[in-house]
């Protein structure tokens, strides 16, 4: 199995890897905001990204709106979906063992992907890409189209507001004092039960957002089309170390990386493609359970 | 449970030795009515009830009785499934089957009795979880559900790849159809007898002082990590049975049958009946089970007072989670919750009932 | 005076029917509705309930369709086969879209006694050993090798390459077909890449390929799927052509795949909205399609939905009865029945022996080419 790869593929893989990357990191950050702050693997959250691209897609498709309006609508859209899931599903269960708010969260994913079906039909629906975006150009031996750019310049400023949010802001300083001690914030006069929401509403909103993003790169919505991605965006967050921002960003990253290179590098073994992100993953885990930008989180019992 | 004195003591455990064996012979004749009078498609649930009891209870050991939290299992259940099919798969219809790549010349020959086969899906299984269990138990919490799953669907990805060993994605089918009422209630009845016994004796107090206090259990001379691995590959042992038994009922398997959707079901069934209780999965087993399977009339189209209301497709699975949800908000700890059945309990129903389990936090 | 008329015509066929429907004939329905595959087990429902409408009694009693949902998952198909059979009390049995579904109902049929006729679930082993089990459609092996030989031959490519679906038993089987036929008329496989069910993510796969540059790559997909490979193979800069089997023949591609799939070639089942010259069952489903469902393009799951309808109504007219051992011996001599998908005969495996369709998409349409003779 020789190992020739150019100069220029390497590039075109990178570029992939990327795009790709950058999605997955868009994704993470949802679990790993309400991981930080409830220590809950929110299962639904791929299927509000599905939701996300779904509204796009009627926005868009079926009422004809422009763009921008759909964009902004979607998002709105899956940011409620998202509070009436926490609402709903997580809030009651604040003071019950983890393993409760899990399978809650478990029921409510098949509840949206079930629902989804029955209302928008199992058939995948086309989206329509601007044709703007998809014009293709050459930088040497490398394709590109501007979508390709511009999804990871988007996921990159999503992080840095954000960032901004969490670390400047008061809210973002209840949101950090929650995920240090919930009890404590709680005495200190913060409405707890708001600032959750708010991480609810904002993780939801970039789901939306990567939603709406994959739906362009890979222009096709299904009521199904959440659970791999959310599953490999929920590794990207475990990677990086759950609980961190730029970690769910790195981690995404090297996730992408490592399924591109690792077709790009063992092309015979394209169909272990999965097994390497998981290898990788456990890897991470027994040498830095904590992930690689993740602290040492206790145990919350 | 504890008489006055001890005489009393000794009645008591003489009468419920006298129920259970009654309790047992009563539900034996049942389950032959059963065969006699039901129809394939109801003993077929009432089989696949028997499998998902014995799944549900490795799982509890893994996760309820001993707080390992383990999304693993439908790996475990795929290597159970596999290799007790591999081993009674005749070595014509295996040349039949692999038409893509020629099966390993090794193993077309072998060939075992069903029974052989369980045996060998369980201990195969276990000596996986063995494997898995070393690195991984170190790890604590939900990491070690992470970790888990990522073994189960490495797993299932090397099983769609090994073609040569598992005829990858085109699964096997023709799988003699071993798994009939007295085959599953058999292993049922083997299983809960062991759990029961093993929850009793002094490993069941091993068990719940690792998984309620580490630390405490450590001081006390307990080597927490070996009971952690042998329970997490007593859990495995059952989730391979449960696995073959399950391959040999629907004849046909295939790897996207263990997708982590399964664990779902499992975990679900676990969480409904109540964690840590052996009652309770079994309870869970027969409710998910159930349900599952009653909730297709809202599928079919009804007629009421002469107006045809189309079925709507897909409303089942709605409906499912929708009461799934309800169950967790409303009733947390389960049906059992951490309670068992006992005699006692069903003569005296005040008095509270003895607790074999007990769920982890 | 119409009006009259058609009222006289409507009491008169009720009071037929109901002199002749003592007991219908129940057909049970397993399809997946919903679930991975209910795209595509959708459509052939609807397909059967059409032919249902068109042929709704025989033998003079009224046929009924009993309809039940496999989820796209086996242990649902084999609970749904048994449900069918033991308590519906099913005289014979339709279904399914996705072969490994097929497999696990076809046990249970079997052991059961009652016969099945399979839509589209063209793996070879589902009818393999199988006494009860039928098909509408032909199978993989026969479509690679057709494939192959249209491209080796007609197309005069020497040099393909394959993207299979490592996960999904069609795309394996097919893809493996294709490669044999491919190589033994003396042509090259540069390179052979696998994906997992569910991805969306191709550029790496691609991007290997086309860094070998084949004439062809041969794309055993889900057409869902496929659209989307199709569609980041164009953006990837590939010029080489595609080629894929009946799984891609859907009118959505077009909508999905836009651009991308122009000049996309596809085997299929020969039927095709766009045929030159349909045969008369063939015309007369695409009308009452039309009419039926006026905003839906009539489609090949849908044609082969319907042509198992036909093929077990016509078992059963010759059997002169419903029982289901009667039916089997009488699907068995199946022979020049004419369907949707051309005439269908049934052969000693069971499995329906009829022309391969071609079909291309130019100028941004379905375009059926022609057929291939076995």
């Amino acid at each position: 199995m020789g190992i020739n790869l150019s100069f220029d593929m390497f590039m075109q893989h990178l570029i992939n890897a990327v795009g790709l990357g950058s999605l997955y990191g868009l994704i993470a950050i949802g679990y790993t905001m309400v991981y930080g702050i409830l220590r809950l693997i929110n299962f639904a959250h791929g299927d509000i990204f599905m939701l996300g691209a779904y509204f796009v897609f009627f926005a868009t498709v079926r009422y004809k709106l422009p763009w921008v309006l759909g964009v902004l609508t979607a998002v709105a859209g899956a940011t409620v979906c998202g509070l009436l899931v926490d609402r709903i599903a997580y809030r009651p269960l604040r003071n019950a063992p983890r393993i409760s708010a899990l399978i809650s969260a478990i029921g409510v994913s098949f509840f949206i992907e079930n629902l989804s079906v029955v209302v928008f039909s199992g058939m995948p629906r086309p989206v329509v890409q601007p044709p703007l975006l998809m014009k293709a150009f050459s930088i040497g031996g490398v394709r590109l189209v501007p979508l390709a750019i511009l999804v990871p310049a988007i996921s990159f400023a999503m992080v840095a507001g954000l960032l901004w949010l969490v670390y400047r802001t008061k809210p973002g300083l209840a949101m950090r004092s929650i995920s240090h001690d919930i009890e404590t914030t709680r005495l200190m006069g913060v409405s707890v039960d708001r600032i959750i929401a708010l991480t609810f509403a904002l993780g939801s909103a970039l789901a939306a957002v990567a939603g709406i993003m994959w739906a362009l790169r890979y222009p096709r919505v299904e009521p199904f089309m959440g659970i791999v991605p959310g599953f490999k965006a929920f590794i990207a967050a475990v990677f990086g170390g759950i609980g961190s921002i730029p970690g769910a960003m790195l981690g995404g990253l090297s996730l992408g990386f490592v399924e591109i290179m690792s077709i790009a590098f063992f092309p015979r073994l394209s169909g272990y493609r999965d097994a390497f992100a998981f290898i990788l993953l456990i890897l991470i885990l027994l040498v830095k359970p904590t992930g690689l930008m993740g602290e040492k989180l206790e145990d919350k019992i | 449970m504890s008489g006055p004195d001890g005489t009393s003591e000794k009645n008591i455990k003489t009468r419920d030795g006298i129920l259970t064996a009654v309790a047992a012979a009563l539900f034996a004749a049942a389950l032959w009515w059963a065969t006699k009078n039901l129809d394939g498609y109801k003993l077929r649930i009432i089989n696949l009830i028997a499998i998902n009891a014995i799944l549900g209870l490795s799982l509890n050991l893994i996760y309820g009785m001993t707080g390992m939290f383990s999304l693993g299992h439908a790996g475990f259940m795929a290597i159970g499934a596999y290799v007790s099919a591999l081993l009674i798969l005749t070595p014509e219809q295996k040349t039949m089957m692999w038409i893509l790549e020629p099966i390993a010349p090794w193993l077309l020959g072998l060939h075992t009795s069903f029974v052989v086969s369980l045996l060998a899906a369980g201990l195969i299984a276990a000596f996986f979880g063995w494997l898995v269990a070393l690195p991984v138990l170190r790890l604590g919490g939900d990491y070690l559900g992470i970790a888990t799953l990522g073994f189960s669907e490495i797993i299932r990805i090397f099983i769609t790849n090994l073609t040569p060993i598992t005829n990858g994605s085109l699964g096997l089918k023709g799988i003699p159809a071993h798994t009939d009422i007295w085959m599953s209630y058999g292993c049922l009845a083997v299983v809960l007898v062991c759990m029961v016994r093993l929850m009793k004796g002094n490993f069941g107090n091993v068990l719940r002082a690792v998984r309620d206090d580490e630390i405490a259990a450590q001081t006390m001379g307990i080597d927490t990590f070996r009971t952690r691995v042998l329970a997490f590959s007593l859990g495995c042992f059952g989730g391979g049975l449960g696995g073959a038994l399950m391959g040999n009922l629907i004849t046909t398997i295939d790897p996207k049958m263990f997708m982590i959707t399964q664990t779902y079901n499992l975990l679900m069934i676990v969480v409904v009946g109540g964690l840590g209780s052996i009652t309770g999965s079994i309870v869970g087993a027969v409710v998910v089970t159930t349900m599952l399977e009653w909730l297709r009339f809202v599928e079919n189209p009804v007629s009421i007072g002469g107006i045809d209301i189309p079925g709507i497709p897909g409303m089942r699975m709605v409906i499912f989670s929708l009461l799934l949800i309800i169950v967790i908000i409303f009733r947390r700890e389960g049906i059992m919750g951490m309670r068992e059945f006992s005699w006692n309990w069903f003569f005296h129903e005040r008095t509270p009932g003895k607790t074999v389990g007990g769920g982890p936090r | 005076m119409r009006r009259l008329l058609l009222v006289v015509f409507v009491c008169l066929l009720m009071t037929g029917s109901a002199f002749a429907a003592d007991e219908p004939i129940r057909i049970g329905v397993f399809n997946c509705l919903t679930g991975q595959n209910a795209f595509g087990g959708q459509l052939e429902l609807e397909g059967t309930q059409l032919a249902l409408s068109e042929i709704p009694e025989v033998l003079g009693r009224k046929i009924e369709l009993v309809v039940v949902d496999n989820k796209s998952d086996k242990t649902e198909a084999a609970n749904a086969v048994a449900r069918l059979i033991e308590r519906d009390k099913v005289n014979a049995i339709i279904g399914t879209y996705g072969s490994a579904l097929a497999m696990a109902g076809g046990e249970v049929a079997e052991t059961a006694g009652v016969p099945v006729m399979g839509t589209s679930c063209t793996n070879p082993l589902v009818t393999q050993n199988k006494k009860y089990y039928f098909r509408a459609c032909f199978i993989d092996p026969f479509q690679g090798s057709g494939a192959a030989a249209y491209a080796y031959r007609t197309l005069n490519f020497k040099k393909a390459a394959l993207l299979i679906d490592v996960a999904n038993d069609y795309s394996v089987g097919l893809g493996n077909f294709f490669k044999q036929s491919f190589i033994s008329l003396g042509g090259e496989i540069v390179s052979e890449m696998k994906y997992n069910s569910g991805d969306q993510d191709f550029t790496a796969q691609l991007t290997e390929i086309i860094s070998k540059n084949p004439d062809i790559v041969f794309l055993p997909a889900y057409f869902a799927e496929g659209a989307i490979v199709l569609k980041q193979a164009r953006e990837l800069g590939a010029k080489f052509r595609f080629m894929g089997g009946d799984a891609m023949d859907n009118p959505e591609i077009v909508t999905l795949g836009g651009d991308a799939v122009e000049g996309f070639l596809h085997t299929t089942f020969a039927y095709d909205p766009s045929m030159k010259d349909m045969n008369p069952v063939a015309q007369k489903f695409t009308e009452s399609w039309k009419a039926k469902y006026p905003d839906k393009e009539p489609n090949v799951n849908a044609a082969l939905g319907y042509d198992a309808f036909v093929l077990v109504v016509d078992a059963i007219k010759r059997a002169g009865s419903a029982d289901p051992d009667k039916i089997r011996d009488a699907l068995e001599s199946t022979k020049d029945v004419p369907t949707v998908t051309g005439l269908t005969t049934l052969n000693a495996t069971h499995d329906a022996e009829k022309e391969l369709g071609i079909v291309e998409i130019k100028d941004g349409k379905k375009q059926f080419i022609g057929t291939i003779t076995p």
